[in-house]
């Protein structure tokens, strides 16, 4: 907590004036890749429990479903592929004194993660492309190495994300990085292990909804036959699942930041000053220190983040405006990603209860309608999620050792690669939309199915 | 050699693997672009595009892979580079999103009219990607890179004689090479006729990739000097040879319709380019900035090798894997499915249905209990621990099997 920023850059910017849409570019990347990282972690393991299924009862329907499944994920994780590449390119071409300066620290966490996207790639190649001749054992077991590098991948990122929060693994002499020890400064950090668990959570729940969340659509069309109940159930028992344990995941979350990063709590809170017994407030808008038309709530700050009502809690007010983040963007992300989630919860423990008690699937029909709707929720509250931890980080890039404007390039063609990748982004999710339309509207009919 | 030289070679075995694998995808591109119309037009369209499905994300892989090492072990450089650029490593980048993007669209087509537009799109970047990285080459090959933020011209950094040349060279040789693996892989699956028509087209690609490769001696020659001058008579000769022959010999292989060894012939004349440009540049990386000053720390750089040795021990089986199932013609589209089914079991009983939902509410408890009211780190992990119990348990509980036919 007491480094200055006082890095000697060797590739110091020339005065960079779209500071901010290098920003913007960088998060309109990270928007785009991360809920395909979501189906990165989660789809592989979904898609082997149906397989398994059909190995284990012989029932066509697992099969079909399987295959179909296995169709969207083709398509997803060729997205998730190029859109990750993207993200590779960007660390170096908008912040290319942040990989100079830090690249023997971080870059490691990479270096890994590239051998992850290896395994991925080449068991999803034969994943995809050997339902025909394979065994049906054979089958099965390719897809295993994409479940086990779902998760090293997702490791290994947010390693480096936990290293940027809370870095470790060097020193600073005069300036200069120095005492490099890159595995200490990825896999020996304490802060990695709540952001891993509650990412990989995340995965399961955006994963779960937007599937459950489809076939759900497809209900209130109308649709609602054999494969549809399994297809819905299955995605949506995971989800309901893990958004329960999200829960106190989130909560821990808070914990570690606040004891980690008091600023960035402060933001997440709208806490002006430093105080004993802090509250919470609900709403409202941060202005001069103070929420305003919030609800309060008062002492839980103090409780949730000390366990303990009386509770000091740092507030904005301890470090210089400089060094604050935006309170009002974090804040406001904050609360979505909380409210949604607490909104997913309660659907989840109403879908729990009602599936374990009276051994069935909910009959309402606003069930429904609210499945449909927690699946582009929990896309937002996954992005607001991340908006929270990476605006509640600045000014840094490098937390409280490097500025984010230190780390920008001095290249000055910046906007002109932002409007180009927005635009060729929106092509791409055009498209990707229009493959999964197709797939969907694809005839049952197994026998016409093919990988 | 010296441990600041490992990842750097480790970096170029990946280029290499990137210039052949990922260079010949893009070139399957290039075909698709200059097919033309009609049935034979389709054929090598659809040819050029399931030959590369199983295979390419996995041959994409090996660009980031060489990026990763050079930012990890050479970060000053990567970041010099990243920066001034610019421009061609964007271009690069969007094009392996058009790419991507075509290949997931190809999924949803039905028609050959969809077909041919979102061909389209892949033969764009089939030409945009090579091109661009290739002009990356040339532009540290004839060290118009220093050290800076930007450290250079941005434009006639990467728009120079040696970085066109080079630029074009990638384009043709993987035109090249994928001609090659093509017809190759036409011949393999019984297609005669297609596999004739990639064996002329990498014939005239051949002819073509030698030309431009004559060409681009030359521009170094005039515009990089040094690199010229060490690849003909220093150390880069050995390396330019075996290119060279390497390069005839495939020609001659194809010629002969002997694929399959031309297939690894083409691979050793693209390794021995690469191979000869690090050599002839070595010990310089940027202007001004030899390989031993761009290397960062021993324990990082340690860390790296070791990695990259311990990645490697499952990477290449996996590959190995990957590449005989797909020569093999194990991994293709097809509506047939596999003979065996498996024997479908009786239900298991769903007895322990309540037992599941009680298991899974006592480890929600044990849960809350470690992770939320404990503070020490192990008993966070033992909380972790109870909420995953509480998914899976609870996951048996919410989902007997039976939903399919009971759960109306």
């Amino acid at each position: 907590m007491t480094h200055v920023a006082a890095v000697v850059a060797a590739l110091a910017p020339a005065d960079q004036r779209y500071l901010l849409q290098a920003r913007q570019m960088q998060a309109l990347s990270f928007a785009v890749h991360i809920p395909l990282v979501c189906f990165g972690i989660a789809f592989p393991a979904l898609l082997l429990y149906v397989e398994s299924l059909y190995l284990r009862t012989g029932d066509e329907l697992y099969r079909t479903l399987a295959r179909r499944w296995s169709r969207i994920m083709a398509a997803l994780f060729a997205a998730g592929v190029v859109t990750g590449t993207i993200l590779s390119f960007e660390l170096g071409l908008l912040w290319p004194n942040f990989t100079g300066t830090f690249g023997s620290v971080f870059g490691l966490g990479f270096a890994i993660e590239g051998f992850s996207f290896f395994m991925e790639a080449i068991f999803i190649g034969i994943y995809l492309y050997g339902w025909s001749r394979l065994s049906p054992r054979a089958h099965f077991a390719s897809g295993i190495p994409i479940v086990i590098a779902g998760f090293t991948g997702s490791l290994t990122v947010i390693s480096v994300n936990a290293w940027m929060n809370h870095p470790t693994g060097f020193r600073l002499n005069h300036g200069n990085v120095v005492d490099v020890h890159p595995l200490s400064a990825l896999f020996g950090n304490w802060y990695l292990w709540h952001e891993l668990v509650h990412m990989y959570l995340a995965g399961y729940m955006v994963t779960g909804f937007v599937l459950a969340g489809a076939y759900a659509f497809g209900r209130l069309r109308g649709r609602w036959g054999r494969y549809e109940r399994t297809a819905l159930a299955i995605p949506l028992a995971v989800a309901t699942l893990a958004s329960v344990a999200q829960i106190f995941v989130g909560d821990w979350n808070g914990r570690e930041v606040a004891a980690a990063q008091p600023t960035k709590l402060a933001a997440f809170e709208g806490l002006g000053q430093t105080t004993k017994g802090a509250p919470v407030h609900i709403l409202g808008w941060y202005s001069h220190g103070h929420v305003e038309y919030g609800i309060p709530i008062p002492h839980l700050l103090s409780l949730l983040a000390f366990h303990s009502t009386d509770a000091t809690v740092q507030g904005l007010d301890a470090v210089a405006p400089a060094d604050r983040p935006p309170v009002n963007v974090v804040r406001y992300a904050f609360q979505t990603m909380v409210g949604i989630g607490s909104l997913l919860a309660l659907l989840s423990v109403v879908y729990l209860v009602a599936r374990v008690r009276r051994k069935r699937l909910p009959e309402s029909t606003w069930f429904y309608r609210a499945v449909v709707a927690a699946a582009p929720l929990s896309v937002v509250a996954l992005i607001a999620g991340w908006v929270t931890t990476e605006v509640g980080r600045q000014p840094w890039v490098v937390y409280h050792v490097m500025r984010t404007s230190d780390a920008v390039t001095g290249a000055g063609v910046i906007p002109v690669g932002y409007v180009t990748l927005a635009a060729v982004y929106f092509a791409l999710a055009c498209g990707v939309a229009w493959v999964l339309l197709r797939l969907c509207r694809a005839p049952l009919d197994p026998a016409s199915e093919s990988a | 050699m010296h441990l600041y030289d490992l990842p750097l070679i480790f970096a170029l075995i990946g280029l290499a693997f990137y210039t052949v694998l990922g260079g010949a995808d893009f070139g399957a591109g290039f075909w698709q672009l200059i097919a033309g119309k009609g049935k034979q037009a389709d054929e090598i369209r659809d040819h050029a595009h399931h030959a590369m499905a199983p295979v390419w994300e996995a041959n994409h892989v090996w660009l980031i892979f060489v990026l990763t090492v050079v930012w990890t072990a050479y970060p000053t450089a990567f970041g010099s580079i990243a920066s001034t650029l610019s421009i061609p490593l964007f271009v690069a980048g969007i094009g392996i999103v058009l790419r991507g993007g075509a290949y997931a669209l190809r999924a949803g087509t039905t028609t050959v009219t969809e077909q041919r537009r979102v061909d389209a799109v892949f033969a764009v970047s089939s030409i945009l990607t090579p091109f661009a990285l290739g002009t990356v080459i040339g532009a540290l090959a004839s060290e118009r890179v220093h050290v800076g933020n930007p450290g250079g011209s941005l434009v006639t950094s990467w728009l120079n004689p040696t970085s066109i040349a080079i630029g074009v060279l990638a384009v043709a040789s993987g035109a090249y090479t994928s001609a090659v693996f093509l017809s190759g892989d036409a011949a393999r699956r019984g297609e005669p006729a297609v596999a004739d028509r990639f064996r002329a087209r990498a014939l005239a690609a051949g002819l073509a990739a030698g030309a431009v490769a004559i060409a681009a001696l030359i521009v170094l020659h005039f515009d990089a000097e040094r690199i010229f001058r060490r690849l003909t008579e220093g150390v880069g000769l050995p390396a330019l040879i075996v290119s060279v022959t390497a390069g005839v010999a495939t020609l001659g292989l194809v010629w002969g319709r002997r694929y399959e060894p031309a297939r690894y012939v083409a691979a050793i004349a693209v390794a021995a380019t690469i191979a000869g440009w690090a050599v002839a540049q070595r010990p310089v990386f940027l202007h001004g900035l030899t390989i031993r000053q761009a290397a960062a720390g021993d324990d990082t750089l340690v860390a790296v090798v070791v990695s990259v040795l311990a990645g490697a021990l499952l990477l290449f089986p996996a590959l190995a894997l990957l590449f005989r199932l797909t020569l093999g013609g194990e991994l293709r589209d097809s509506e047939q499915s596999s003979g065996e089914a498996p024997v479908g079991s009786p239900r298991r009983p769903l007895v322990s249905v309540r037992l599941d939902a009680r298991l899974s509410v006592a480890f929600l408890v044990a849960g809350i209990g470690f992770l939320t009211f404990a503070n020490a780190g192990w008993a966070h992990a033992i909380g972790i621990a109870c909420f995953f119990g509480f998914i899976l348990s609870g996951y048996r509980a919410a989902l007997p099997t039976d939903v399919a036919d009971a759960g109306r």
